[in-house]
């Protein structure tokens, strides 16, 4: 039986923002992915950023260098 | 058949822009439009275009927004940024991507206007820009380069102008951008527009606009965007506020791939072949009885475009038989540019355009020339 579990959700304004994270992740799996924005949260953009909770620091750390700006992070259960 | 129309759009592009647009078309969804991978791949695609144009025009990435063309870029920009009653200053050597939107807001929205008026050479004096200057100069819209006689305007100097006096600067980078040098931050531009199927070599229905960050533009086109689908009005967020509607994904691809070419082959060789080319075209058709050129050749800092006519012929009979009778592609008539023929008194005969490209020869230019030569015994 499938489990949910909590999640770091990051959502931003336009996809052009998500896509930014996605290249400044550099295929670093364990930081997350792009998934659909859960419909619980109110967000702006259709695309939002997934990762598990530990890695919240680290998302901040790069969005920072990176300079993306995010709406916010909130966490989610998901399965 | 030789093809020196390049000012109107370039027929030859690299193997790799056909090879990129092909791949997207089978592999490509929708930008913006879910997380799917094909979803993905064009969300990733349109980034990378993004980050390659920003750069190279000195923009933030997320300020890139694409349009079909720059007449589009154009009217967006123009009809966000201008409001009734303000003044704006223009110039002669503009094309109808530019006049068109002016003058509909001279007619509609009380917008009053002033062109800067060309020499016989095409050639503007930039004191003018001063002289014409009022209270309520809202902003400056002018070419980057003449469609019709290739000249190049300092826009360094004109966009130093337009801060120091608080205006707006919105160029029209169709006949340059991706052969010139072009630089948002120094040369002072507040919205640069731009079209990938010229200098760039990308596909037809590819351009846009950068827009430095702080302008804010009023979008014309409101609807779909994949983002803040609750929100009864367009997101305010760049690059989104002026990408209503799916975007040309395909085109974009191949645009990128355009921008990799540019980058590889390097702008500076490119502009210097082409230049070269002109210059070829300039010496060999001036030595020919009977023709007249159009423009400034005392510098050969210009766009890669040399306008001529024979004769007193119609310059459309002209490239009518360099077609027929020599396969050579040329533009004869208005070229979209009515003020400049004006100016240049060739209204009623317009003038025959030859404009180069990477893809052009020497040896095309020679048969052009010998073209020319043949119809002016």
């Amino acid at each position: 039986m499938r489990v949910k579990t909590k999640k770091l959700i990051v959502t931003f304004a336009t996809t052009a923002a998500v896509m930014a994270l996605e290249q400044a992740c550099a295929s670093r799996e364990e930081l997350g992915r792009v998934i659909p924005t859960p419909q619980a949260i109110s967000a702006g953009c259709g695309l939002a950023w997934c990762a598990p909770i530990a890695q919240e620091a680290a998302l901040l750390r790069l969005m920072e260098e990176h300079a993306i700006a995010y709406d916010a992070m909130t966490l989610v259960d998901m399965y | 058949m030789i093809y020196l129309d390049n000012a109107a759009t370039t027929l030859h592009k690299p193997p790799a822009v056909i090879e990129a647009v092909t791949a997207a078309m089978n592999c490509m969804g929708n930008s913006s439009r879910g997380t799917h991978g094909s979803a993905l791949t064009a969300a990733r695609t349109v980034f990378a275009a993004r980050e390659k144009l920003a750069a190279l025009f000195g923009c933030q990435r997320d300020h890139v927004a694409f349009t079909a063309n720059s007449t589009e870029a154009l009217n967006i920009a123009i009809n966000g940024l201008i409001e009734p009653g303000d003044h704006v200053l223009s110039t002669d050597l503009e094309h109808n991507s530019v006049l068109r939107p002016l003058y509909r807001l001279e007619a509609e929205r009380q917008v009053i206007l002033d062109f800067l008026p060309a020499d016989k050479q095409g050639c503007i004096d930039y004191g003018a820009f001063a002289r014409l200057l009022r209270p309520n100069t809202r902003a400056i819209v002018c070419t980057h380069a003449s469609n019709l006689t290739g000249n190049v305007l300092d826009i360094a100097k004109i966009g130093a102008f337009a801060k120091a006096h608080g205006l707006l600067f919105i160029v029209d980078a169709s006949q340059t951008a991706g052969v010139f040098p072009i630089d948002m931050q120094s040369m002072c531009i507040d919205v640069l527009c731009f079209t990938g199927h010229k200098g760039m070599m990308g596909p037809q229905g590819t351009g846009g606009l950068c827009v430095r960050e702080g302008v804010c533009i009023r979008p014309w086109k409101v609807g779909g965007t994949g983002v803040q689908t609750y929100s009864r009005t367009q997101p305010a967020q760049y690059p989104t506020v002026l990408e209503a509607g799916t975007l040309n994904g395909h085109g974009i691809a191949g645009l990128s791939a355009a921008l990799d070419f540019l980058k590889e082959t390097g702008m500076d060789t490119i502009r210097k072949h082409e230049q070269a080319l002109a210059k070829r075209f300039y010496e060999g058709v001036t030595a020919i009885p009977g023709i007249t050129v159009y423009g400034d050749f005392s510098d050969w800092n210009r766009a890669p475009v040399v306008a001529l006519n024979l004769k007193d012929y119609d310059s459309g009979e002209v490239s009518d038989a360099l077609a027929v009778s020599y396969d050579i592609a040329t533009r004869p008539g208005a070229h979209c540019a009515p003020r400049l023929h004006a100016a240049l008194g060739t209204k009623e005969q317009g003038a025959v355009r030859f404009s180069f490209s990477w893809y052009n020869t020497q040896d095309e230019i020679d048969a052009a020339v010998r073209a020319l030569g043949e119809l002016a015994e």
